[in-house]
Parts: structure tokens; C-alpha cells; sequence
């Protein structure tokens, strides 16, 4: 086995009394489609979120590549190639589709202390920046304003902008959340499309395009990891079966 | 703009109407001396310079208020410190005695006006570090509250005239033109208006311009593109204090005459006031807005010293039912564009 992209080991998270993250251990490696599953409330974003470091952990390493991560700003690790998307859409609501898409081109590109070329006409940024929106089905939408898009074009186009941010590692949060039948559908496929260009590490509720999707899933429960494998694995595992698929499946 | 149904592949040239305007707006801007000398009102033209000033205020203001969402109640700091340069340099220059027994003074606007841009721009590099920390209604405070220091400073600094002021007795020297000429003034004011905002107008729309745009809509959404906001809104809110020092500096020579009055609270309020009223996060807006306040504070003053009891309703009734101030006004008047 590869020496893993994502390292983490021991990472902990306390809100006064409640351990939200509780000693995780994680591997995600190079290549792979890593499933983050667990019930509500297990800390699944939260364990996300101290990844991208907005939040920071209380305790534990986060190697990227082996380099230690754990104490960079969001943007520094940004800059190391990790990109997010997230649960509750965050976009730039005034501006059109393409503009949120190529200003992640253009924080991709180096700095922007540049103040009198209208950023608009640059051509290397835009169509840069309409090749991902292309590749995520939204071109037809490209001048619209976010403000305008439905719930699923935005669900899309958080995912154009990460993959705009060319990471090494993308963290998805539940991208399928509040899509319909057929817009999950095409995240699944446009995620099929994308597994083994860029390591992913996905968190998702709906089972059927997590074990559609992932190489291996860890299931959290309570801030723990109390099991990783393949989805096979994952399934037989008796102690996951009680904690967390139990009912349906058994 | 709301023009979302029309899906264009690229930007679209600029619009002849938009240049039509703005050429429009510049030729009455020039011929105004001479329109009211026709008209026999003289009088107007001091008016409009003191517009001119304040809209490059404004403006500035506008840069970090309205692109950038740094609701600053302080600018009237690096107004007033723009003005204070002059100030102290013209009376190092008059007095033969430099500043601080270093810095020679001097009358000439070409050094007058650099000088207090730089000086502005140190005292919103410094207030703007630590004031950014903080955001939200702290932010507001804490800007207001340095503002304030200042005021108290210059108060109690007797050197230069403390609550009294100081008088510039000329206006700065340029060109050797004769600078005392309201007209001339007028032009002097109405160039460096114009580079100003013709500077913001390609800020806005650069690569800084959007990143600062994106920065007051989503801080997160930008940390998460790889951007840490704050160096940006440094530099933003730097750049906008600069502009007020530069205002400021016109101002002093204006008036020629500088007092605290134009580091007080009430100034910063007033700017405040005149980007609303013109609309905020646009780029005519503040020019719009500080018209309209001078123009009120003239008419209504000659009916009633307590104008601001009119002004109050009207500033009500522009951000109840403009939909962006003057300037969103204007822009739903111009033929061609749907109502909404």
C-alpha cells in the first residue's frame, strides 16, 4: 500500500463537555474514494471542518502528504491542495455562476493584488474557468446569478468551484443533500467521472451512491472511527451493523 | 443588473449608453463654471467644489463600506488628517520652521496632496490592522472609537490652533495658477475628482476588485478558494483612507482653513450619509449622494437652521423606497431597462 495522502491520527475536539471528535484515526489514500458514514450527530462535519482547519482541533496531527497540517489557516491548506464542499451551500450570491468559478481560478493562480485590468475580460481565467463549469454540466447557466439557481445548480456548482481550486484532496459534505432523484443521479455520475483523477474523501447519508462510489468507508460513531474496509467489509462488520445499520439491513 | 435571462458567452462591450452618460456627465461637469457665471449664480461654483471634495470622500468611503462591507464610522480621521497636513505644512512653510525641526514645509500642491494621501494611508494601514480583527457592530465602534481619539488629539494639540483650527491664509500653490480663483479651484478639483474615481472604476473590476466583492459576500466561501481576507481588506480599507486624506487635503485648501470639526464623529456620519443617499456599492453613487446632501444643506439652510429635521424624512424615504439610493433611482428612469 501507498504511504497515504491524508494522515490523521488522534484527533480530538471538545465543546465544553461534549467530545465531538474522540481520538479519530484516518487514512485516506492517494487515488481513492474514502466514504465518511456515520448517524447523526456522529461528528462527521465537524471532523471535515477541522480538517479544512476552520475549525481548530484540540489535539492530534493532520499530515497531508506527511506534512503536518494541524496548526496552517484555511488557506495554507488550501494552497497544499486540499478543497471542500460544503452541506450548507456557500457561494457568492451576487455574483453569476462563471464569476464564482473564476475567482477560484484565479486564487489558484497566485495572488490578487493586481487593480486595474478588469478581471472579466481575462480571458485565461475565464475559459479556464467555463472549462469546469462544463465539466459540471452548467454551462447553459454560466451568466446567471447564484442568487437565481435552483438548490441543485448550487449543490453543482460548489462542486465546479472546488474541483476550479484543482486540489489533491476533495472533501465532500453530504454533496447529494436536498438534490432530487435525477440531480443525484448526475452527482453520482459526474463523481464516478472524476474517482481516480482526485482522492476524495466523501461524507454522504444516501447508501447507494456511497457504495456505488467508495473504495473504502470508515464509519463513525459518537467522534470514534470504529471501522474501516471495503464496502464488503463494512456491511459483514457486526459492530457497525448494531451501531448504525442495524435496523434496516439486519 | 438583472439582465439574467439574456445567457451571453462573453462580457459584453461596454454599452454606448453607459459611455453616452459618462461623457455626457464629464462635459456638464466642465461647462458648469461657465453655465452659472451666464446664469449669474457665481455663487454655485464654490458649491460644487466643496461636491467634488466630498464625493472623492465618499467615494472612498464607498470603496470600503460598499464593495468591501467594512462599515467604518472613522473616516472622518483620515479626512480630517489629510486636511491637518495641509495645514501643518503651510504653517512650517509660512513660519519658515520645519515639522518637527525636520521636515521643511512647504505650499505647493503637488507635494501637499502626496503628502496627505501618505499620511492618511499610514493611519489606515495602522487603524485598519487593528480595527479588522474585529468585525460586525465592533468593528463600527472600534473605528469610531479611533476616530475620536483623534479628535481629541488635535484638540488639545494648542501648536496647531486646538479647538479653534488653523488658518491657511493662501490656498497651495500650482502651476503658478492662481489658485484663489473659484473656477480654477473648481477645475483643480473637478481633475483629480476624476482620476479618482476613474482609479476605482478599474478597481472594482480588477482581480483585487472582485476579491474584495467576494470578501464582503461570503469571508468563508473565500478562505475555503484559498484567499485569508484580511490582507485584502487591509489593503482595501488602506486605499480608502488614502482617498479621504486626499479629500481632506482639498478640503483644507478650500476652506483654507483646518479645525478638529473635520475629525468629529458628526463628518464621519456625514460621509455616511452621502453614500447611502447616492448608493451604496456603486460606483456615481457617492458623487450622486454628496450633491444631493450639499445641495439640501444649502436650500434648507437658508429656510431653517434646523434642516436635518428634513433631511432625516428624506434619507427615510430614499432607502425605504430607492432600492440603492439615487444612483439605483437613476439607473430604473433610464429608458431601455426594464422596471422591476
Amino acid at each position: 500500500m501507498t504511504a497515504p495522502l491524508l494522515s490523521v491520527r488522534g484527533l480530538r475536539k471538545r465543546f465544553g463537555g461534549l467530545v465531538a471528535t474522540d481520538g479519530v484515526d484516518l487514512d485516506v489514500v492517494e487515488g481513492e474514494v474514502h466514504a465518511l458514514i456515520g448517524p447523526n450527530g456522529a461528528g462527521k462535519t465537524t471532523l471535515i471542518t477541522q480538517l479544512f482547519g476552520e475549525l481548530t482541533h484540540d489535539e492530534g496531527t493532520i499530515r497531508l502528504s506527511g506534512e503536518e497540517i494541524g496548526a496552517l489557516k484555511t488557506p495554507q491548506r488550501v494552497a497544499r491542495g486540499l478543497a471542500r464542499t460544503f452541506q450548507i451551500n456557500q457561494l457568492l450570491p451576487d455574483f453569476s455562476m462563471l464569476d464564482n468559478v473564476a475567482l477560484a481560478v484565479q486564487a489558484h493562480a497566485g495572488h490578487s493584488f493586481r487593480f486595474f485590468a478588469d478581471a472579466r475580460r481575462d480571458e485565461g481565467l475565464r475559459s479556464r474557468a467555463r472549462q469546469h463549469l462544463a465539466a459540471a454540466g452548467l454551462s447553459h447557466r454560466a451568466e446567471t446569478k447564484v442568487a437565481d439557481l435552483s438548490h441543485g445548480e448550487q449543490k453543482q456548482l460548489e462542486f465546479a468551484i472546488a474541483l476550479a481550486c484543482e486540489p489533491r484532496l476533495l472533501l465532500l459534505d453530504e454533496p447529494m443533500a436536498g438534490l432530487g432523484h435525477a440531480e443525484s443521479e448526475q452527482m453520482v455520475a459526474m463523481l464516478s467521472a472524476l474517482k481516480g483523477r482526485v482522492t476524495m474523501l466523501l461524507v454522504e447519508h444516501d447508501m447507494d451512491a456511497v457504495f456505488k462510489l467508495a473504495d473504502r468507508i470508515s464509519v463513525l460513531v459518537y467522534g470514534r472511527v470504529i471501522a474501516t474496509g471495503t464496502a464488503e467489509e463494512i456491511r459483514d462488520n457486526p459492530e457497525v451493523r448494531t451501531a448504525y445499520l442495524g435496523e434496516g439491513d439486519a | 443588473m438583472s439582465d439574467n435571462t439574456i445567457e451571453r458567452a462573453a462580457p459584453a462591450p461596454l454599452a454606448i449608453g453607459t459611455l453616452l452618460a459618462t461623457l455626457l456627465l464629464a462635459a456638464a461637469l466642465i461647462a458648469l463654471p461657465f453655465a452659472v457665471q451666464a446664469l449669474g449664480q457665481p455663487a454655485l461654483v464654490p458649491l460644487a467644489s466643496r461636491v467634488l471634495i466630498y464625493a472623492i470622500a465618499a467615494a472612498s468611503l464607498n470603496l470600503a463600506l460598499g464593495f468591501g462591507g467594512m462599515v467604518s464610522f472613522g473616516h472622518a480621521a483620515f479626512f480630517g488628517v489629510g486636511g491637518y497636513v495641509v495645514g501643518i505644512l503651510y504653517q512650517s512653510y509660512a513660519g519658515d520652521e520645519p515639522f518637527l525641526g525636520l521636515i521643511p514645509g512647504t505650499d505647493q500642491l503637488l507635494i501637499t496632496l502626496p503628502a496627505a494621501i501618505l499620511v492618511a494611508g499610514l493611519l489606515a494601514l495602522v487603524i485598519g490592522a487593528l480595527s479588522l480583527r474585529t468585525s460586525g457592530v465592533q468593528f463600527i465602534m472600534i473605528t469610531l472609537a479611533f476616530a475620536q481619539m483623534l479628535f481629541f488629539l488635535f484638540v488639545s494639540l494648542k501648536v496647531y490652533g486646538g479647538d479653534d483650527g488653523m488658518t491657511i491664509r493662501r490656498r497651495n500653490a500650482l502651476f503658478g495658477l492662481n489658485t484663489r480663483d473659484d473656477a480654477t479651484f473648481y477645475f483643480i478639483c473637478l481633475a483629480v475628482a476624476a482620476l479618482v474615481f476613474l482609479l476605482f472604476w478599474r478597481i472594482v473590476r480588477s482581480r483585487f476588485g472582485l476579491v474584495l466583492a467576494g470578501i464582503r459576500q461570503n469571508e468563508r466561501r473565500m478562505a475555503a478558494i484559498g484567499i485569508a481576507p484580511y490582507r485584502y481588506k487591509l489593503a482595501a480599507f488602506v486605499i480608502s483612507g488614502m482617498g479621504a486624506g486626499l479629500a481632506g487635503a482639498l478640503m483644507a485648501n478650500y476652506m483654507r482653513f483646518v479645525s478638529p470639526d473635520m475629525l468629529h464623529w458628526t463628518k464621519s456620519g456625514e460621509l455616511m450619509i452621502m453614500v447611502i443617499l447616492g448608493g451604496v456599492g456603486t460606483l456615481l453613487g457617492p458623487l450622486l449622494g454628496a450633491a444631493a446632501l450639499m445641495t439640501l444643506e444649502t436650500v434648507l439652510t437658508s429656510w431653517t437652521e434646523h434642516w436635518q429635521l428634513v433631511l432625516g424624512p428624506v434619507l427615510l424615504l430614499v432607502v425605504l423606497f430607492t432600492q440603492g439610493g439615487l444612483n439605483g433611482l437613476l439607473a430604473r428612469l433610464r429608458p431601455g431597462r426594464s422596471a422591476r
